[in-house]
């Protein structure tokens, strides 16, 4: 493979260093001319001028990871219908449903872990 | 494969139905009725010799040239190729495989038929003893064995045979275990056969490295295989001397056709390792004969006439051959000439007839010593058969001195008995005289060296010895005077049929047995030479020197019928001796054994032989040990404490420097070493994952490192 | 045939695997407390039936699903031994479950799709076919590994694998993506074609045989990515041990041998180096650090690691008998590691705590058929003649001969050496030890004692009657032609 493979991406490499050059040049403007007169109200965080209490690192339930799991994990494989959707007639060649079949196979498995997770109590916020 | 030839095609199943049979017998006998066990045990070997049968007549159908069936059952141990003195053959492999040709034909059919009738015979000879499926389960293990070794289309399952008919052979031996001398003798045997099993083991990876294969033959496959894929040791034989990488008496040929012999010696009691089969009596007397004198003893036989290219190719191995079975047949004989023990006379009378199969095969009469080995299984077989019956009807008496005129007592046993010691007198037209006298008259006319005539002389006198002793032995079972003790006298009966009839059926083999070897100047046709022709290797043209022995037999003619008639009175003279000494003469062995009192005693303790090795090799064996023992406590403990003066105790330092710091030392060492080296790998092992990833992170780089240089190298 | 059945075919033994193991949890939904054992019978049955699909698959031994799966010897034979170690685990934990009062259901059903994942490396054709297959396994092990959730080490040992195995396999997508920027395309025939036709891909398409061979060298457990095999593999509740040593291994393998072979044989000089260090690294490691081990369950750790060494021998020869080889090897070990795992399994008592070598003391008195067969496990592992373990090594030694690397045979025959330490140092105690408290090992049950009973006469059998797997062998190793 010749040089020229890589010095395609030569204005990559360029775009990248001249966004480095300057957001590095604006900061040491910044901290090389700017004023800095801290107070305490200025060195408190952010919290939309509300008096901030206590940590933010707050321990919380773990049933929220599992809801957020099962979510994505339903999610992705919904999603997964879209571009089965979009190549639904190259799976159908001529009047045969083999792709629609494939689909309703694929749609039955999940329903399957879907009524595991329901049997197994995983559904349920109170338990 | 022709049509019809089913037998042929299942030749594999030979030895498989008293496998099964055994391994019912080893794992579930105990639970088995007895005649579950008979039905078993002697069906699988009837069944055997069924196939076996079945399979030889349709071998004997093929056109001469055709008798060759070999088929590999399976691949068994694959190692590629490599390099050989033939040069790069072929795929070296040992096959699961069976070959029959002419020679094994002749050998499956002596075991299996020999063994059929053997076995009936136990029903009902063992009929009273503990351990009865044991025993049948043994005796089918053996049959498998043994079918296996004659069956093998390479050396290495050959050896797998050789090794099992050892181990069952062992077994049957010490039988009765609770017996001390029979364990003892189980044991013998076994360490005995080692020694030799260490020389075949030897031929073997000899025959490897040379050959570049194991096979014997590359003949016998379908004709749908390319034989050319599977090579064998008599191919290559060929193509080497025909490019002239092999020639005759070359070393490496003479080395592996003298290791094959070593094994062979063992296996059929040669000197100098026979010491083993006369103890092996110990077992029961169906395993004499069954294992020690008509099947596992002729497998050295067996395997010298399976190999006869490889011999023929090193005429120096085939002198020692046949000068060392003259010498055990000569040897053997003598001493069968005083026992008392009637299977002991047997077990001498073996080896002795087993050195003559070896010098048939030393003078090239490959075809005479299995033509022996097969005429030998029926009259021996008989003979051993004879006197377990003697010895059931006598309520267990082996000692022939409390014998006599049991004649007309028992007289099955006694009239078998009687045909048998005559065909092994070698008296026509008994089978024993038509291989016997092939054997001399191939040893006389084997050339024209003092050698072949001097091996000749010791044939015949051994011939006249045989007979003296065969007809000492009857002279004194059946003959004479009653010597019976008194209780037992009572008790003396026929044996039931199952064993006589084994016994008649032997009988008719000895007589005409023989027959199918007729030579061509008794008026005959020789069939069995004919029948053998096919295996017996005749070396190409380009070794004029070999061929020259085969020697045209017309002008020899007179010459034969004189040596056929000296070997026929020298076995009547014989007859004769033992009849005035035995019979007519009260009183005169007796007189004669005091007379030569030394050379009786001589024979009598069997050349104290027993002793001998047992000075040379056991107790030395023992000092060794003995002496390592007390090297061990003398030399590096015992001397350093005593410190018994000073050169002693300089000497003791030296030792002791050298024991911990050189030898313990190289011992820590390498411990330490070794200790050492897993430190990094235990340092590694923080149980941190941080860590872990750390070491991974750097394999990666590593490895990117490598490759990107190796791809900046492609750029 | 219809094409679509045709394809099905060749994936028959994955789909059975994964039919059975939804089955499986869904039988669990609804089974009562009482009636779980069914469902390890029926993982059982899904396991022999995949193992009977393995023969439907070869029914049509070609490309598939337009050349993602490729169906040949290699992947039968491979996809043979997958379920056939899945069929030893299964009935090799049933006990242990029992004992440790964990869930039936869901462990057969992680079994069966780790197997199924597996089974799909064994037969990918292409890089993400594979990655599929290599995560459907890696998360099953993922949660298999923590099954016993109440202990702290089986947590540990679930949260490092998942942890560092997430870690590798982005680097094999990473390195699937760089090949496929480099060639455009990620299917193994193409990229041999490639070659063949001499369009030699660039160095961006090295780059990525590297990143694969990390991700790959991770699941195989080979120097220096086994960092984390030895606690992974003693805080995994022991039938899984079993199955990490030989299944994933297996497949890792199957994988490394597919992919570099078909897809980057003729960079075979490239990567020839990396494989003959990591052999060797693979090995020393492996068998030094297996020295120092008190802890049996870990010392096998070790043990296994150095295992794969002798087993990248194989491929670092490059040639057909070397795969033969290695694949010859691959049964024997896989079927005597899990031997010797489930003898482990057997011997551990509640909460596994017996593990340490001492706890064996007196084991050949106490009950001499388990001794026996860990005998036999021990010395086919050390390579002694008539266990299979010797022939094994032998072939491999053969094949780095004939390669012409003379050092990797010499190394080879030292670890040898060195690992007859530590295996025998276990015979010993098992034989010449008594133990210092008196103890009476549990019954051998119907499942422990047939899987002993089957390895110990496979470490044999295959020992003295080579011939058949070895052919077997030489016919896979001939699919790359």
């Amino acid at each position: 493979m010749s040089p020229s493979y890589l010095s395609d991406y030569a204005p990559l490499l360029i775009h990248i260093l001249a966004a480095m050059i300057v957001a590095g040049a604006l900061l040491s403007l910044s901290v090389l001319v700017g004023y800095r007169r801290p107070s305490r109200e200025k060195s408190e965080a952010y919290e939309c001028g509300i008096h901030p209490t206590g940590d933010a690192r707050e321990p919380f339930s773990v049933k929220f990871y599992l809801v957020a799991i099962l979510f994505i994990l339903f999610d992705v494989e919904a999603i997964f219908l879209y571009p089965w959707a979009y190549v639904f007639r190259d799976l159908n060649p001529g009047k045969s449903l083999a792709g629609f079949y494939e689909m309703l196979l694929y749609i039955v498995i999940l329903l399957a872990g879907y009524i595991y997770l329901w049997r197994k109590g995983a559904l349920d916020w109170n338990r | 494969m022709m049509p019809g030839e089913y037998f042929l095609e299942h030749a594999g199943w030979i030895p498989l139905f008293p496998l099964v049979s055994a391994a019912l017998m080893l794992f579930l006998g105990r639970r088995l009725p007895k005649f579950a066990v008979n039905l078993f045990c002697v069906g699988s070997v009837f069944i055997s010799f069924v196939f076996s049968a079945g399979a030889v007549y349709q071998l004997a159908h093929r056109a001469a040239e055709d008798r060759f069936f070999q088929k590999i059952l399976f691949i068994w141990i694959p190692a590629g190729v490599y390099h050989t003195t033939a040069g790069p053959l072929a795929n070296f492999a040992a096959d699961w495989g069976i070959l029959l040709d002419p020679l094994s034909s002749v050998m499956i059919l002596v075991v299996t038929g020999v063994g059929f009738l053997i076995h009936v015979y136990s029903t009902g000879y063992m009929a009273q003893e503990g351990g009865y499926y044991r025993f049948f389960g043994y005796l089918n293990l053996f049959m498998f064995s043994m079918l296996t070794l004659v069956l093998a289309n390479n050396l290495l399952l050959m050896f797998v045979g050789w090794e099992g008919v050892g181990l069952c052979s062992y077994l049957l031996i010490s039988f009765y275990f609770h017996k001390k001398t029979a364990s003892d003798a189980g044991k013998k045997a076994f360490i005995v056969n080692r020694v030799g099993d260490t020389g075949f083991l030897l031929a073997i990876f000899l025959s490897s490295v040379t050959f570049g294969t194991i096979r014997f033959t590359s003949r016998g496959f379908e004709k749908l295989v390319d034989a050319t894929q599977y090579p064998g040791m008599l191919d290559a034989l060929n193509i080497g001397i025909a490019s002239g990488v092999f020639a005759v008496g070359m070393p490496v040929l003479t080395a592996i056709a003298l290791l094959m012999f070593v094994g062979a010696t063992g296996k059929s009691a040669q000197i100098p390792l026979y010491v083993w089969l006369p103890d092996a009596m110990e077992g029961p007397t169906p395993v004499s004969a069954l294992i020690h004198a008509a099947t596992m003893v002729t497998a050295g036989v067996y395997m010298v006439v399976r190999m006869n290219s490889l011999f023929q190719m090193a005429p120096f191995a085939m002198h020692v051959v046949a000068a060392i079975g003259a010498l055990t047949a000569i040897y053997a004989a003598s001493m069968g000439l005083v026992q008392t023990d009637i299977k002991r006379v047997l077990a001498y009378s073996t080896i002795s007839q087993l050195g003559y199969m070896f010098l048939a095969c030393g003078v090239g009469a490959f075809v005479g010593g299995v033509f022996h080995l097969m005429t030998h299984a029926f009259f021996k077989a008989l003979l051993f058969l004879g006197s377990g019956s003697v010895i059931h009807a006598l309520s267990g008496e082996q000692d022939m001195r409390k014998m006599g005129a049991l004649w007309s007592k028992i007289p099955v046993t006694a009239k078998t008995f009687f045909i048998a010691t005559l065909a092994i007198a070698g008296i026509p037209p008994f089978a024993g005289f038509f291989s016997k006298d092939e054997i001399l008259w191939k040893t006389f006319s084997g050339g024209e060296e003092v050698f072949y005539k001097v091996l000749w002389v010791v044939g015949v006198i051994t011939a006249g010895m045989t007979a003296f002793y065969m007809f000492r032995l009857v002279n004194m079972t059946f003959f004479g005077t009653s010597r019976v003790e008194h209780e037992v006298e009572h008790h003396i009966h026929e044996s039931p049929p199952s064993m006589t009839v084994p016994l008649i059926i032997l009988a008719i083999l000895s007589v005409v047995g023989g027959w199918i070897g007729k030579p061509a100047s008794l008026g005959g046709v020789n069939h069995f030479e004919r029948w053998l022709e096919p295996v017996i290797f005749s070396p190409p043209a380009a070794l004029a020197g070999l061929a020259e022995r085969a020697l045209p037999a017309a002008h020899r003619e007179p010459m034969e019928y004189i040596l056929m008639a000296v070997s026929v009175l020298i076995a009547l003279a014989g007859i004769w001796l033992a009849r005035v000494i035995y019979l007519q003469r009260e009183g005169l062995a007796d007189r004669l054994a005091e007379k030569w009192g030394p050379l009786y005693t001589l024979l009598h303790r069997k050349y104290y032989m027993d002793e001998i090795y047992d000075a040379l090799f056991v107790q030395r064996t023992k000092d060794l040990a003995t002496a390592l023992g007390m090297f061990d406590r003398g030399v590096i403990d015992g001397v350093g404490v005593n410190g018994s003066g000073a050169l002693t105790l300089a000497i003791c330092r030296i030792s002791m420097w050298w024991d911990t710091w050189i030898v313990d030392g190289l011992v820590g060492l390498t411990g330490t070493l070794v200790r050492l080296g897993s430190y990094p790998a235990r340092f590694v092992q923080t149980g941190k994952l941080q860590s872990y990833a750390l070491v991974i992170v750097l394999g990666v780089l590593l490895l990117l490192g490598y490759f990107l240089r190796h791809a900046m190298g492609m750029v | 045939m219809t094409p679509a059945l045709a394809d099905a075919y060749s994936l028959a033994p994955v789909i059975t695997a994964c039919g059975f193991g939804i089955l499986i949890i869904v039988g669990d939904a609804f089974l009562p407390r009482g009636g779980k054992s069914l469902l390890a019978r029926i993982g059982v049955v899904g396991a022999l039936a995949s193992l009977a699909a393995v023969t439907l698959a070869s029914r049509h031994t070609d490309d598939a699903y337009s050349g993602l799966i490729r169906t040949d010897a290699f992947s039968l034979f491979l996809e043979s031994l997958i379920f056939v170690i899945t069929v030893l685990v299964m009935l090799g934990s049933y006990d242990y479950l029992v004992r440790e009062g964990l869930p039936l259901g869901e462990y057969h059903a992680l079994l069966l799709f780790a197997a199924s994942g597996m089974a799909v490396m064994a037969s990918a054709n292409e890089l993400l076919t594979a990655f599929v297959g290599l995560e459907i396994s890696s998360i099953a092990s993922y949660v298999l590994a923590g099954y016993r959730r109440t202990a702290s080490k089986s947590n540990e040992s679930a949260l490092k694998y998942f942890l560092l195995g997430s870690f590798a396999t982005a680097f094999f997508l990473y390195g699937a993506a760089m090949v496929y920027g480099a060639t455009g395309t990620t299917r193994l025939d193409v990229l041999r074609e490639m070659f063949v036709a001499g369009r030699a891909p660039g160095p961006l398409m090295l780059l990525g045989c590297a990143m694969i061979l990390v991700g790959l060298g991770f699941k195989a457990a080979v120097a220096p990515f086994q960092v984390w095999t030895p606690d992974v593999y003693e805080g995994a509740p022991t039938p899984v041990t079993a199955l990490f040593a030989s299944g994933p291994k297996a497949a890792a393998f199957a994988l490394l041998v597919r992919i570099l072979v078909t897809g980057f044989g003729a960079a075979n000089a490239t990567w020839f180096w990396a494989i003959w260090v990591s052999a060797v690294l693979t090995m020393f490691i492996g068998n030094l650090a297996a020295l120092t081990q008190n802890n049996v369950k870990r010392m096998l750790a070790y043990s296994s690691i150095a295992h794969a060494g002798y087993l990248l021998v194989a491929l670092a020869a490059r040639s057909e008998i070397g795969i033969a080889a290695l694949l010859y090897y691959l049964v024997v070990y896989a079927l005597v590691t899990l031997g010797a795992f489930t003898i482990i399994t057997h011997l551990g008592e509640p909460g596994e705590r017996r593990l340490e070598i001492d706890a064996y003391a007196g084991l050949g008195t106490r009950q001499p058929f388990t001794a026996f067969c860990m005998t036999i496990f021990l010395l086919s592992l050390l390579g002694l003649p008539i266990t299979a373990g010797f022939l094994g090594k032998f072939y491999i030694f053969d094949s780095a001969l004939k390669a012409q690397l003379p050092g990797l045979a010499v190394m080879l025959a030292m670890n040898s050496v060195i690992g007859a330490y530590y295996y025998l140092r276990l015979v010993r105690v098992m034989y010449f030890t008594e133990p210092e408290q008196e103890w009476t090992p549990e019954p051998v049950t119907a499942g422990v004692g047939a899987v002993m009973f089957l390895t110990a006469v496979a470490a044999l059998g295959f020992g003295l009657f080579p011939g058949p797997l070895m052919t077997f062998a030489t016919i896979s190793a001939q699919s790359f032609r």
